[in-house]
């Protein structure tokens, strides 16, 4: 077959470039055992083990207390370490260096990273409230939904924000392991599973302004009925200064 | 009558461009004042020793980085503040990869491919650079060499006009090597403007219009290189003999043999423009000597040659 390599550039048109780049992270994500684990099986395990931890909860309503930590520990799974490692890596192998300069942009792949996480996020969320549906769990008629998507945003932008700051600053092996450590100690004692008042007492107040206990407590105060808006503050001013300061040290390479 | 010569279109100008980094308390200048041109539809090769501006300097007109001072403008676009105009015109090929691991190289090439207006027919250039059979193959489990010709083809396969090669051929084997500098060829017959940089002489020799020799971030030569190496050195008459030759009895017979170059058992240069009557008498005293020639020729210079002689290290 012979190939005629006269030039003839000319960029696709934004919406194709942007779709092919959510496709292309879909796919790589999709096919990596080890995020799989960490966004899909872990959530999905302790929201199935805590169903039946009736006792040890010391309630009758299990997954009330357990599906709201587990909802924050998929989003903190996938916008914070599964985000940051990716990036981590693609810094190191000169992906962001090279995309930046195809007609994606780095505009383009910004966009691109963060429709693709929405899309992945809303996979975590059709999984985890089928699943626990499923097990019995039924919504309350007082849940905000608007203070749950706007949790889930700001959440989102705030931990990608820090993700990326990760990345964009340490090496790709420093950040696959802080990345992995964060999110362990952060499900431990951050707030994200096991609800604020329940840690010790000089760690709770810290921890309270933290962005995962504000996004733990937060989902917790919605599916309970209650206010989410001094979280809600809290979260807007992390993703507000995550994001001024990978303005200011995210390198690409 | 005026000789018609055919301008080729300035695809990148480089003015008086400095390029600084802060290394600690120190600043150091990787490019230093360096003005040269790059023309569309040839291939220009910048050469130099490592840390002698060349990835600062391409990196530059990519848009990577900005100029300290100076003006690099790529068709007359800023490669910074034009860079939306500018990215479909320009491909670019790293020398570290630019891919992730977990890709397959067929999936890799169709998504870059995508991102274009007019990509090349994806398949067609998988065989072109052999690597059909490996269209299902992961990046990470790619040789070197397959590595760099899918780097390549994502390079190429927006047909932008202007191309950035960084050390193409780097780990390829001679079939490889061959069948890339036929690409870089092509490209540059049909119109585009390829930027190579590269350590191997001969690529150097045998593909570019046009070169430029870079030293501490300044411009060391540059020209075709049939200019360069013209302008280089004379021819050497090199003679090789079993056993020793006695210089003085030899140039006291042929006294055009004075200047001496290289020495080294039995392989001597002498810097003199080599004829047939030179090398005549030179046989005859040989024979009348009894020494064993095992030959004689002109040595023509190399880029090799002439890349070390300009880009030599001066010892402190």
């Amino acid at each position: 077959m012979t190939l005629d390599l006269t030039p003839k550039p000319g960029a696709a048109p934004w919406p194709s470039r942007l779709w092919a780049h959510v496709r292309m992270e879909l796919r790589l994500l999709s096919r990596q055992g080890e995020q799989l684990l960490l966004t899909i099986v872990i959530p999905l395990m302790v929201l199935i083990l805590g169903s039946k931890a009736d006792s040890l909860l010391k309630t009758d309503a299990p997954l009330d207390v357990v599906l709201p930590g587990v909802l924050a520990l998929a989003l903190v799974s996938m916008s914070f370490t599964s985000l940051a490692i990716g990036t981590g890596f693609e810094r190191r192998y000169g992906v962001l260096k090279h995309l930046g300069a195809t007609p994606l942009s780095p505009q383009g792949l910004l966009w691109g990273k963060a429709l693709a996480i929405a899309l992945a996020q809303g996979v975590q969320g059709l999984l985890l409230f089928g699943v626990a549906l499923v097990l019995g769990w039924r919504p309350q008629a007082d849940t905000s939904w608007i203070s749950f998507g706007a949790l889930v945003v700001l959440g989102s932008l705030a931990f990608a924000g820090l993700a990326l700051l990760l990345a964009g600053s340490f090496r790709a092996e420093i950040t696959l392991a802080l990345a992995n450590l964060l999110f362990i100690l952060a499900s431990a004692f951050g707030g994200v599973v096991v609800s604020v008042d329940r840690l010790p007492a000089p760690l709770a107040p810290l921890v309270a302004y933290s962005p995962t206990g504000a996004l733990g407590e937060g989902m917790r105060a919605v599916f309970a009925g209650d206010p989410a808006g001094m979280h809600l503050v809290v979260l807007t001013v992390w993703a507000n200064v995550a994001g001024a300061a990978c303005m200011k040290w995210f390198k690409w390479e | 009558m005026a000789k018609l010569e055919r301008v080729p279109p300035a695809a990148v100008v480089i003015e008086d461009l400095t390029i600084r980094y802060r290394k600690g308390k120190e600043l150091f200048s990787a490019v230093d004042g360096l003005s040269m041109t790059m023309n569309a539809g040839e291939i220009t090769s910048i050469l130099g020793p490592n840390g002698a501006g060349k990835t600062s300097t391409i990196e530059a007109c990519e848009g990577f980085r900005r100029p300290t001072s100076g003006t690099i403008r790529v068709f007359d676009l800023d490669p910074v503040r034009d860079a939306v105009q500018l990215r479909p015109r320009v491909g670019v090929m790293l020398q570290e990869g630019g891919a992730w691991l977990g890709v397959r190289a067929g999936e890799l090439l169709r998504y870059v491919a995508s991102l274009y207006a007019n990509p090349l027919d994806v398949p067609a250039l998988l065989e072109r650079l052999d690597l059909q059979d490996h269209a299902q193959t992961n990046f990470r489990r790619l040789s070197g060499g397959q590595r760099q010709r899918l780097c390549l083809a994502m390079a190429i396969v927006g047909r932008s006009d202007l191309v950035f090669l960084d050390e193409p051929t780097a780990g390829m084997d001679p079939h490889s090597r061959r069948a890339t500098w036929d690409i870089i060829r092509e490209l540059r017959d049909g119109g585009a403007g390829v930027v190579l940089s590269t350590h191997h002489m001969d690529e150097a020799e045998s593909l570019s219009d046009r070169i430029h020799i870079l030293k501490d971030g300044r411009l060391a030569a540059s020209g075709t290189p049939t200019d360069l190496l013209r302008e280089s050195r004379n021819p050497l008459l090199e003679l090789s003999v079993n056993g020793e030759l006695d210089l003085v009895a030899l140039a006291r017979a042929v006294p055009e043999l004075n200047k001496v170059v290289d020495a080294v058992a039995g392989l001597y240069s002498f810097d003199v423009k080599p004829s047939t009557e030179i090398m005549a008498r030179v046989a005859s005293w040989c024979v009348d000597h009894r020494i064993e020639l095992r030959g004689i020729r002109t040595h023509e210079p190399t880029l090799e040659e002439l890349f070390l002689s300009l880009t030599k290290r001066v010892e402190q």
